[in-house]
């Protein structure tokens, strides 16, 4: 792959993974917000695939096929069907509302330039530019599962910071070794898997997935 | 070989009790594998306290005088937890609130539960770590939920959505760790083990470790159940049936703790003890002063308790923070009396809370003159919690407040001590209710069964002969403060 089209790829991919993240702040139908997290890890996967061909890096390339796999099709999978359960797949009502919430994003990509200025100074490459891309998706991540109040909308949140430490990963150091970067995927891919069993349980003991519903454990 | 075989053993209990319908015999072969991880801690220490560490995997274990240490911790705390989960899962089974299914999968994931904190602390890769603590979560998650209560679903859903963004936090830290060691120069060489992390600490780039000890400090902080990332600990704990709370706040908490020290050494090397020191502080103090004000009201005695970690942790935190020999070697005593002390305490509560079924502090009157032997452990349990001498939490907190003071945070120290005085004022008057006062009229003295409380009094022995002697623990104590303290 050369020069510039490595770098336009990557940029377009990179980009593909923080508007994806703001799409599931602005879209309130959970399908919708499910699909664009499929997209998001296909990117993602994109990333490692563009990163493991201008590297000749088979590990890399194979690592992106898992993540495609893992991330773009078995992890929506699972979530779409949680959704197709619950007729009422609709973030109802968020604490902060959608425009408030875009606005918070652009805020929080601001930060994520701010907070990454030595990490960019220490990479003077295409990829290192990328990073604060990364911090922002994780950071929306963050503010998502802080505002949303649906099950599946925190599990869509802690997979948005998964994925923008998995391109942070991806971009700084060309992924973390093998045996590690398994580990974690695995982790992630069990951590969602436990989720949707709770989120199944509550569905069966309550008749609703609100974690507003959850109230009992006070002090 | 030693290294594997204290992974190899628990898993295999494992095994066996995921496949054989669950006896008492299972039950009791689970507990001989967490006695055996003891053994093996205790030869793995007398190796290592004078020798060169124990490697296997070409690294990828490692096991040096503080993971020997933190496997000697997992082995005391494991034994009594699984020696009381044979009575626990028998009083479920009777009372039919478990299936034999059930049971035996718990007895399984209790296993897989104490492989992976031993992987934890026995891994030389920092991710491999990471990977392990991230295990623990997952697997502690359905435990917590075991009883299959509205209360203990929220628990867990809060402990892995809160735990799973932390310990991500962590991970992104490890990430930029990893970072800063590949461009350090010899770029082929750059790997995740700790040794080498160590090794080129001084030349990592400062603002990249900067935000890396920040994200580390904060996702690994969350585990450990620092203040402001405390909040699923009261649930998850109190929500959890006792010997896996016993676990949780015994070990879980300080081997979350333990890969903080790891990271701890290396910021240290890479930008100063400062930083690190003034991070360290800040969440301990705060962890602190939450506790203190929470305990006030605290109305559950398994909340109760599951505060008083919170607390504990904030003084590991102080004591790590001054980081020096004597104060690491006093938070690792620490880690162990609490975890004695706080194990004990939380199996008790179980039993408490099978015989008079309630967790209010209210319901629960005069259990000395009812229940003499549970009430007494309770009782020597609290006495030992709130650093009373001869207990070995004394000793460590007298020494952690002395190294405080000498690296100059007596500041840190003092308002830590005033936490403390309110901590035990409130716990005090709790804890006088429940033990004190004459019973009803008519009622018999209940016992309780020696096999219950033999352990917990060998364990509250333990903890006060370490209070006196520091035997046998002293030469370990040393050693281990020597690997990561400044």
């Amino acid at each position: 792959m050369n020069g510039p089209a490595y770098a336009s790829t990557l940029e377009l991919m990179s980009g593909v993974i923080l508007v994806c993240a703001v799409v599931t702040l602005w879209r309130r139908s959970l399908s919708a917000v499910v699909k664009a997290l499929a997209i998001q890890g296909f990117a993602l996967g994109a990333v490692a695939l563009i990163l493991g061909i201008r590297q000749h890096d088979a590990v890399l390339i194979v690592v992106a096929c898992l993540v495609m796999a893992s991330k773009g099709v078995v992890i929506p999978t699972l979530l779409g069907r949680v959704v197709a359960s619950d007729p009422s797949s609709r973030e109802a009502t968020p604490i902060v509302n959608v425009p408030a919430s875009l606005v918070g994003a652009a805020a929080l990509t601001f930060l994520a330039y701010g907070a990454t200025q030595p990490v960019v100074a220490l990479i003077p490459t295409t990829a290192g530019r990328l990073v604060p891309l990364g911090f922002a998706t994780l950071l929306i991540g963050f503010f998502s599962m802080v505002v949303r109040r649906k099950a599946i909308s925190q599990i869509v949140g802690l997979l948005l910071v998964d994925n923008g430490i998995a391109l942070v990963a991806f971009l700084a150091t060309a992924g973390v070794p093998l045996l590690v970067e398994l580990g974690a995927s695995l982790d992630v891919l069990l951590a969602v898997v436990v989720l949707r069993v709770l989120a199944a349980q509550m569905w069966s003991k309550f008749g609703v997935l609100d974690l507003d519903q959850l109230r009992e454990l006070r002090d | 070989m030693l290294a594997l075989v204290v992974l190899a053993v628990p898993f295999g209990a494992g095994v066996a009790s995921a496949v054989a319908p669950w006896r008492r015999w299972v039950g009791w072969l689970c507990t001989a594998s967490i006695g055996a991880v003891l053994v093996c801690g205790v030869g793995l220490a007398v190796r290592v306290v004078h020798g060169p560490p124990v490697t296997a995997f070409g690294g990828v274990l490692r096991v040096d005088a503080l993971s020997a240490f933190m496997v000697i911790v997992i082995g005391a705390i494991g034994v009594l937890a699984t020696w009381q989960s044979v009575r626990y899962l028998d009083a479920e089974l009777v009372a039919g609130r478990c299936s034999q299914r059930h049971a035996s999968l718990y007895s399984m994931l209790v296993q897989g539960f104490v492989t992976a904190m031993l992987l934890a602390v026995v891994a030389g890769n920092v991710g491999v770590m990471w990977v392990a603590v991230e295990a623990t979560t997952i697997i502690t998650t359905f435990l917590v939920g075991h009883r299959r209560t509205r209360g203990s679903l929220e628990a867990s859903w809060k402990y892995i959505a809160i735990c799973s963004v932390g310990i991500a936090m962590a991970f992104l830290g490890t990430v930029l760790v990893y970072l800063a060691a590949l461009h350090v120069g010899h770029h082929e060489h750059a790997n995740l083990d700790w040794t080498s992390l160590m090794a080129v600490s001084h030349h990592l780039d400062p603002g990249v470790m900067r935000l890396a000890i920040a994200l580390l400090v904060l996702g690994y902080g969350t585990k450990v159940g620092l203040a402001p990332m405390h909040s699923w600990l009261p649930d998850a704990h109190s929500q959890a049936p006792a010997p896996i709370s016993a676990l949780m706040s015994g070990v879980l908490l300080t081997v979350a703790f333990y890969a903080l020290l790891r990271f701890k050494a290396i910021a240290d090397g890479a930008l100063g003890v400062a930083l690190p020191r003034a991070l360290l502080v800040a969440v301990g103090l705060l962890s602190l002063v939450v506790a203190a004000s929470l305990l006030l009201s605290q109305r559950d005695y398994k909340r109760m308790l599951a505060y008083h970690s919170v607390e504990h942790m904030g003084l590991i935190a102080l004591g790590a923070a001054a980081g020096t020999r004597l104060a690491i070697a006093a938070v690792l005593l620490h880690i162990l009396g609490h975890g004695l002390a706080k194990g004990v305490l939380f199996l008790t509560s179980g039993e408490i809370l099978l015989a008079e079924g309630t967790t209010e502090i209210a319901q629960v009157k005069a259990l000395l003159a009812r229940r003499p032997a549970l009430g007494g452990v309770f009782a020597f349990g609290l006495v030992a919690l709130l650093g009373l001498p001869p207990f070995s939490l004394f000793v460590s907190e007298l020494n952690m407040v002395r190294a405080e003071t000498q690296v100059g945070l007596g500041w840190a120290a003092a308002i830590s001590l005033v936490c403390m005085a309110v901590i035990f004022g409130a716990v005090m008057s709790h804890g006088r209710h429940m033990l004190f006062g004459a019973g009803p009229d008519g009622e018999q003295v209940h016992k309780t069964p020696a096999i219950v409380t033999a352990p917990l009094i060998g364990a509250l022995i333990g903890c006060a002969i370490l209070g006196v002697l520091a035997w046998p623990l002293a030469g370990l104590l040393r050693a281990a403060a020597q690997v990561v303290a400044t």
